[in-house]
């Protein structure tokens, strides 16, 4: 397969606006991969998945990634070629920031295996897939309002009684009665 | 048929059943949201997330080697094949190698693992269409005599913690390779006689031929890997394609289905279960002399350095693969499952339409979930 420098010279001759750029990875295993621009994002998986040398007809893994220092959300692809058999070849996809531009074309129309891999990132990332067919929670329940995946996200308090708490659950327990209920402090006396 | 306004037709709804999530057949807690015009399907949307517990998260806040004994309970019919898949995830991630004969006998349990793992597929389906226990039995009979050896060389039936980064967590016991190799003599004429009893069974014929028949060119846009995407006939397995751990080392052939419908995704696992039979064979026979783990591997407070790695492996149920992200801390900084369960079940609505309410249990238990899996 070619390198990554070569894919991303001919993506750009044959997309002309896209903007891609080569994420580098130091890791011993060496699997860099292409930053993508939202805008050109499905000109260039449609191109991915019908070039005769690259086919990568298969997108094995879709995920999301919180980088919450640098302020902005992620979504990864892992593509790989079952016609061709080699891979992989990673995208990458970024969104605005954290908090409204959160929005990013879905990739669904392209793999279909994206479908319910896009709509665990929503679920849990909180990132937007425009496009999507179907775009609902689907481990939390639909009520949940918050993005349990986020590096910044908050458990609730969901202390249960425990006659005598220790270590994490004291911690908890301290918490969740900030006046210590009678047992509590009879311990604590002790 | 909708309502129509006619006095002279008689009056059709259709009908919006739940099935599941507490059902036998569900295989766990999966619920479906089946429409049925009558009898047959015309809309079905899978739901679950009951056993979501974030173990990505759980993983996050956890140390690397703190996070196998978690990955067990991912697809607790196959905790070895879990372990295999994180730590070669890790392997890649922090540079280790593994000595030639951690690589075999990481071989050999996945292989047994794919045999149990088939053999109880094949027993549930069965009990799914109706042949309640004894082919089950039949089965979990021979599941119990792998479990055995797992028991001598971990410590544990199901839920086994067994590999470390860089190899192994310990060394084959005394007479284990003798008792494996006994296991392995003994399979073949079982799977004669499970054959014999079932694949040419009339009813399994006429329950399975044709339904939930599944394209190649949908499978792979759809992502569907393993037993079921050989069953549409597209040749790829990540033993033969990556030739990761010492899979190039052995002959053996992949099994590929003609039609796509749920009987050929019986016989490709019933095929597969004899090729991983060659594998053992060769594998126990040939298993080489040696340390079962890198003795500079570290396993305490590993920090690999900053950047990530995608590993994948051939569990018997598709591609399972660990996606790990480090920025030099002691914990991944992104940990992310790609679970073959989860993402088989994407295409379920397309084999279910138009069939039967009995044929979407059979087409379920062909696709073959695992609840621990598709949650996480």
């Amino acid at each position: 397969m070619e390198t990554l420098e070569q894919l991303k010279a001919r993506l750009e001759t044959a997309i002309p606006n896209a903007k891609i750029e080569i994420v580098p990875n130091p890791s011993p295993v060496n699997q860099p991969s292409l930053l993508l621009d939202t805008e050109s994002a499905r000109a260039i998986a449609h191109f991915l998945r019908d070039d005769p040398q690259l086919r990568l007809d298969y997108c094995s893994n879709v995920t999301g990634v919180d980088w919450l220092k640098a302020g902005y959300l992620e979504a990864v692809y892992h593509l790989y070629s079952v016609a061709l058999k080699h891979g992989p070849v990673i995208l990458r996809m970024r969104t605005g920031n954290r908090a409204d531009r959160v929005y990013l074309p879905s990739l669904t129309p392209v793999w279909r295996s994206c479908e319910f891999q896009e709509r665990e990132v929503y679920d849990l990332y909180g990132i937007v897939f425009q496009g999507h067919p179907d775009l609902r929670r689907i481990l939390m329940w639909d009520e949940f309002v918050d993005y349990p995946m986020r590096k910044d996200y908050v458990e609730p308090d969901d202390y249960e009684y425990d006659p005598t708490p220790h270590d994490d659950a004291l911690e908890k327990a301290r918490k969740h009665y900030p006046q210590a209920p009678a047992p509590l402090q009879t311990e604590a006396a002790q | 048929m909708i309502a129509i306004d006619n006095d002279t037709e008689v009056k059709q709804e259709l009908l919006e059943v739940s099935m599941g999530p507490h059902h036998p057949s569900t295989h766990g807690v999966f619920r479906m949201n089946v429409l049925l015009d009558g009898e047959t399907v015309v809309k079905l949307k899978p739901v679950f997330g009951y056993l979501h517990r974030n173990h990505e998260k759980i993983a996050e806040t956890n140390s690397y080697l703190a996070s196998i004994p978690y990955t067990d309970r991912l697809d607790y019919i196959c905790a070895m094949t879990n372990n295999w898949a994180y730590t070669l995830s890790v392997e890649k991630l922090a540079g280790i190698a593994v000595p030639p004969r951690a690589e075999y006998i990481r071989v050999i349990v996945s292989e047994l693992t794919r045999l149990i793992n088939h053999s109880c597929l094949a027993g549930f389906l069965l009990q799914d269409m109706g042949a309640l226990g004894t082919p089950l039995m039949y089965a979990f009979r021979e599941r119990e005599k792998i479990l055995d050896l797992f028991e001598a060389l971990t410590g544990s039936r199901m839920m086994h913690n067994f590999m470390r980064f860089g190899g192994c967590r310990c060394d084959l016991p005394p007479g284990w390779v003798d008792g494996a190799k006994t296991i392995v003599a003994h399979f073949g004429p079982f799977l004669d006689e499970f054959e014999a009893l079932l694949t040419g069974n009339e009813i399994l014929r006429a329950r399975t031929e044709g339904v939930g028949v599944l394209s190649g060119a949908l499978a792979v846009s759809a992502g569907v890997t393993g037993p079921m995407l050989r069953a549409s006939g597209v040749n790829y397995d990540i033993r033969k394609v990556d030739a990761y751990g010492a899979y190039g080392k052995f002959a053996f052939r992949v099994p590929l289905g003609q039609r796509g419908d749920v009987f050929d995704r019986y016989m490709v696992r019933i095929l597969e279960m004899r090729e991983s039979l060659k594998i053992l064979e060769q594998a126990l026979r040939e298993l080489p002399d040696g340390p079962v783990i890198d003795p500079k591997a570290k396993l305490r407070n590993l920090r690999p350095k900053p950047g990530e790695a995608y590993g994948r492996i051939e569990s018997p149920k598709g591609e399972l693969g660990f996606y790990l992200i480090s920025d030099g801390g002691p914990t991944p900084y992104r940990f992310r499952v790609r679970p073959p369960s989860l993402i088989n079940v994407t295409i379920l609505e397309d084999l279910c339409l138009g069939h039967s309410v009995a044929d979407v249990v059979v087409i379920l238990g062909s696709v073959d979930i695992v609840l621990g899996e598709v949650d996480r």
